[in-house]
């Protein structure tokens, strides 16, 4: 298809200078006249039942307005996702769950008074600790996202046991919090039966459908505004209890509202991704064929909501094999509710997959990178498709070739073992529908209107970009507006589909203008000539082919043999995920997503607390997101492809894959340079230097 | 709102009046820890007396050689200077190795020595800590202690103490000059912290209203070859795993002179005496080291999920003895 310069071209973020000035304003940041600020309290207990609440000595605080409990607040109507079901009873399902809510003239007066509410609790035992075998462990009906739970191709246990050569192994990962930058935060504010409400999301539709089932009102009574979000990294891809709060805490007082939760709030509150057991079973001929694969997940889930992480299904993607498994179990423990974090379960289940791969890749004596080629798959091993385009074996020829691989042997400098690993990556094609309006005005501008979310990542640029292409006019001329649900409906920012569907739906309007234009004679009417479009039926059409994005990260590590501590000298990424629609934003997108990888393999780990029952880690001086010294030299690069199978853009989602494949690069490069393979992230020195003196 | 009163002082004598005026006054100085603990309702104080513009804020060189550090110096200021970096390495050293450039701008001598632990449950008002409350149980003992203490513990509190700068300080004979009710005293660092036995709310020997004005770093010990090290879970911006901070001085291979410390391991910097008197002395050889720094782990208890810290405290200090010891003179 004919491209003018705009698509692909690394244009600069169109609200970066309001960003790096401060004058982008977030969900918090809408000082509206008597707007008070609304504390949760939550709860202090693991499991129980709240037996009495002491609001006076917080209502003495001066400046509060009000304390909402499970006695006073509104009701509301029961909600899909039961998290969002808050001071309607009083069961606590989970330490930190929020019990009540104080409103108050300032912030501080608002936490002064939360730590004032004085609740008692008929507690009950607790139990917070996913261990191999636990006696409710099941398997669920459905997966995240209603994916199947499971998948079975041959006879995979026979032709393991059969096999010559043989990996049985299993992978840890720890709960890991998504800590975008901006916490959650939420401005609510009811006019005469209108709900306003400024959010920080990745969806704000959504956030408006569920507000309006909570509150009973229609939907063109509530607007959700998220202009500018402050990354959200999945834990923003549905309401969380800040918007539910601040809406009935703003209509039980008639004030505007702002809840913005502090940093120590969010690990109980906002979901986390959830900790996973990995076994992995590989089988192959002694030549290197893979004839088995079996790939079982445990992970645990809460009471309230379930959620499963599915960390299996990529097994079903990467390799050729006749014989196939994967299988998820949940284990419901009292714990807070897990939900999405970027890549949510490919980051899991690969990085246990690829750790697998690079052990099998040793058993045969073979270069991981060789065992990958030749073991590429001519159609999707679980479903059978074709692929609409796969090039990971290129990916990793011009990784291999850009890094420096066949690496040599492992080296020492001093007290320092210096290694390289490389880990194959995958990350699935989501498109959603959506609808969008372009118009063209007399001042020869056009209007591009579409409820997407820039969470960060540049929608709003390469939105443009996609209407300038599409119109073939220069990209200065094209104005987009976003985040607002009264714009035309449109998908979360999600699943890496975002740019796609969006995008598709911004196409095809600007194609219907242009068509409309070209019918047009004489000068434009003063409001312009508009379109819409609506991807409905399309984009949610099933495809004949498999699509998936892939890609080979390569990683160079030193381990310290006095402390244990690992850290990443080199890291590299090769993409192939479809035509790249701004290789500025684009690269930022795959090096935040290898660097958030770093972070979980290296520093990133929660802990549950068995005593307590929620996290160890509160804050970001306890939980170890990497600083800029853990992040070395990083590289992304990507082969353009070109797949017919996609979207009018030609692309697929980059926000995630970078996530993937890193951990398990890091992982195989500290086993290269240290001979120790270690089995649970993250790789931090106590268990690095264990695993040395254990060596 | 929690209201609180705020004295800003000009003096030490102004200041500790004011504190002495206001029962549950705090000093404030660079404020990255006690204002933090304020808003997690850790620290509830009635006033803060804001020391941070006292005319405490220089190094001076004393007469016999030896360094006078006032307690409001930040922590970059005292990092960077001159005399710190040539005679006194391993505190420039500790120093650099703490927080990040935006809170060693701030932090000042005095509050470092004086900042809190940051176990999870101290500064967690909905948790049981004896520092915090005492009586209310240690929730580190049964909980998640993988940063705690494998050394002078006991069952009431097995919390570290954070600060790297004043691991060097210890290894350094450190003394602290403290201004009160009672006048002016000084004492060696190596007293001022205290292990936690039965009142872990008790951080230091400090005295009511009692003011840090400064440290003396002996002429001794200047231009001796001394060196930090800490082992991290990141490469910035985190708190000891474990650290090692050594002063050695050795002639005609025998050992003439050894402060060695440890961070992370215990409530207080550990000047580890049994390991000093190990070496003095004996000949600087890494079979002596080993058994010297053996000697004194042979103490450790740890808890357990933080083994670990043994071996690596051990690595860390014979990595660094190691390197301070001037190789052998070649025959």
């Amino acid at each position: 298809m004919a491209r003018t310069a705009a698509l692909g071209a690394p244009a600069e973020r169109r609200e970066g200078l309001e960003k790096v000035t401060g004058t982008a304003r977030y969900a918090a940041e809408h000082p509206l006249p008597g707007r008070v600020h609304a504390r949760a309290v939550p709860a202090c207990v693991a499991r129980g039942r709240i037996t009495g609440m002491d609001t006076g000595p917080a209502r003495a605080v001066p400046g509060v307005l009000t304390v909402l409990t499970h006695e006073n607040a509104p009701r509301l109507a029961e909600p899909e996702d039961a998290t969002l079901a808050l001071l309607q009873d009083s069961e606590v399902p989970h330490r930190g769950w929020c019990v009540a809510l104080v409103v108050a003239e300032t912030p501080e007066a608002a936490r002064a008074a939360a730590a004032a509410v004085r609740i008692t609790y008929d507690t009950a035992d607790h139990d917070v600790v996913l261990t191999p075998g636990h006696p409710s462990t099941h398997e669920p009906e459905e997966a995240n996202g209603g994916q199947p739970t499971r998948c079975r191709r041959g006879d995979p246990e026979s032709a393991f046991a059969a096999a010559p050569v043989r990996v049985d192994v299993t992978y840890r990962t720890p709960p890991l919090h998504n800590h975008p930058m901006e916490p959650h935060a939420s401005t609510a504010h009811w006019d005469r039966g209108r709900l306003t409400v400024h959010t920080s999301s990745q969806g704000t539709g959504d956030v408006r459908r569920v507000l309006a089932g909570l509150f009973a009102l229609p939907v063109d009574r509530i607007t959700v505004r998220a202009e500018h979000v402050g990354g959200g990294f999945g834990s923003k891809g549905s309401p969380r209890p800040d918007v539910v709060l601040a809406a009935m805490a703003a209509r039980y007082t008639g004030r505007p509202v702002t809840l913005a939760y502090p940093r120590r709030h969010l690990p109980t509150v906002v979901g986390h991704r959830a900790p996973t057991l990995s076994r992995l079973r590989l089988g192959a001929t002694a030549d290197g064929r893979l004839t088995a694969l079996l790939h079982d997940v445990t992970t645990h889930t809460s009471p309230v909501r379930s959620f499963v992480e599915v960390a299996g299904t990529t097994s079903g993607v990467m390799y050729a094999t006749p014989n196939l498994s994967f299988v998820h179990h949940v284990v419901p423990l009292d714990v807070p509710s897990p939900s999405w974090m970027r890549a949510p379960g490919e980051a899991t289940g690969m990085y246990a997959l690829e750790s697998a791969m690079d052990e099998l890749a040793g058993e045969l004596g073979m270069d991981p990178v060789e065992l990958r080629i030749r073991n590429e798959p001519d159609r999707e091993p679980a479903g059978g498709l074709p692929f609409s385009s796969r090039h990971l074996v290129e990916c990793l020829r011009e990784g291999a070739r850009r890094f420096g691989w066949p690496r040599g042997a492992r080296r020492a400098e001093g007290p320092l073992l210096i290694g390289t690993g490389v880990a194959a990556a995958t990350y699935p094609v989501m498109v959603s529908p959506c609808t969008a309006t372009a118009e063209a005005r007399p001042d020869g501008t056009y209007l591009i209107r579409v409820n997407a979310s820039d969470i960060g990542t540049g929608a709003r640029t390469v939105l443009a970009q996609i209407a300038a292409d599409a119109l073939g006019t220069p990209l200065d001329r094209v104005r987009t507006e976003i985040g607002d649900s009264d714009l035309p409906e449109a998908p979360v920012a999600g699943g890496s589909s975002g740019t796609a569907s969006w995008g598709w739906a911004v196409h095809e309007a600007c194609a219907r203008l242009l068509d409309r234009l070209a019918g047009h004679t004489g000068p434009l009417p003063e409001r312009g000539i508009g379109v819409r479009a609506d991807t409905s039926g399309r984009a949610d059409a099933g495809s004949t082919h498999a699509r998936h994005a892939f890609g080979a990260h390569f990683a160079e590590v030193a381990v310290d043999t006095v402390t244990g501590e690992v850290r990443v000298r080199r890291l590299l990424g090769v993409y192939a995920a479809g035509h790249i629609l701004n290789s500025r934003t684009a690269r930022s997108q795959f090096v935040g997503g290898m660097t958030m990888g770093l972070g979980m393999a290296l520093t990133e780990g929660s802990t549950v607390d068995a005593a307590f029952g929620d996290f160890a880690e509160a804050d970001l001086a306890s939980y170890h997101i990497p600083v800029h010294a853990d992040v070395p030299d990083i590289e992304a690069h990507w082969i353009d492809e070109d797949d017919p199978y996609l979207n009018p853009m030609g692309s697929k989602g980059i926000g995630e894959i970078g996530v993937v494949g890193t951990p398990a690069a890091i992982g195989n490069a500290v086993h290269h340079a240290t001979g120790a393979r270690l089995r649970t992230l993250p790789l931090t020195p106590d268990r690095v230097l264990t695993a040395l003196t254990e060596r | 709102m929690r209201s609180f009163d705020y004295v800003r002082a000009r003096t030490p004598e102004e200041a500790v009046e004011a504190f002495a005026a206001r029962p549950g006054a705090r000093y404030l100085a660079g404020g990255t820890n006690l204002v933090d603990l304020m808003k997690l309702g850790v620290e509830r104080p009635t006033a803060l007396i804001d020391v941070s513009r006292l005319p405490l804020d220089r190094l001076e060189k004393l007469p016999d050689g030896g360094l006078r550090v006032g307690a409001t110096v930040r922590n970059s200021d005292l990092a960077a200077h001159p005399l710190v970096r040539d005679r006194y390495p391993v505190l420039s050293q500790a120093l650099l190795a703490g927080a990040s450039g935006q809170l060693r701008n701030v932090a000042t001598t005095g509050g470092n020595l004086l900042q809190r632990t940051r176990c999870g449950y101290f500064q967690d008002p909905g948790k049981p800590c004896n520092k915090r409350e005492p009586g209310s149980g240690c929730g580190a003992l049964k909980g998640v202690h993988r940063d705690h203490a494998v050394l002078g513990h006991s069952p009431h509190c097995v919390a570290t103490h954070p600060s790297d700068m004043a691991v060097a300080l210890t290894a350094l004979d450190a003394r602290v000059e403290l201004y009160g009710p009672e006048g002016a005293r000084t004492v060696d660092l190596t007293d001022f912290h205290r292990l936690p036995e039965n009142h872990p709310e008790r951080d230091t020997e400090l005295r009511p209203g009692e003011l840090i004005t400064g440290v003396l770093l002996p002429a001794a010990l200047a231009g001796a070859p001394s060196a930090y090290r800490k082992a991290r879970d990141r490469a910035s911006y985190a708190f000891a795993l474990a650290s090692a901070a050594v002063v050695l001085r050795v002639a005609d291979g025998m050992v003439t002179q050894v402060g060695l410390a440890f961070g992370g391991l215990a409530h207080r910097p550990w000047r580890a005496r049994v390991a000093e008197a190990a070496v003095l002395g004996e000949a600087a050889t890494p079979a002596v080291f080993a058994g010297a720094v053996d000697l004194e782990l042979a103490a450790a208890r740890p808890l357990p999920d933080n083994a670990y810290k043994v071996p690596l405290a051990r690595n860390l200090a014979l990595d660094v003895l190691t390197r301070l010891a001037p190789a052998p003179a070649s025959l």
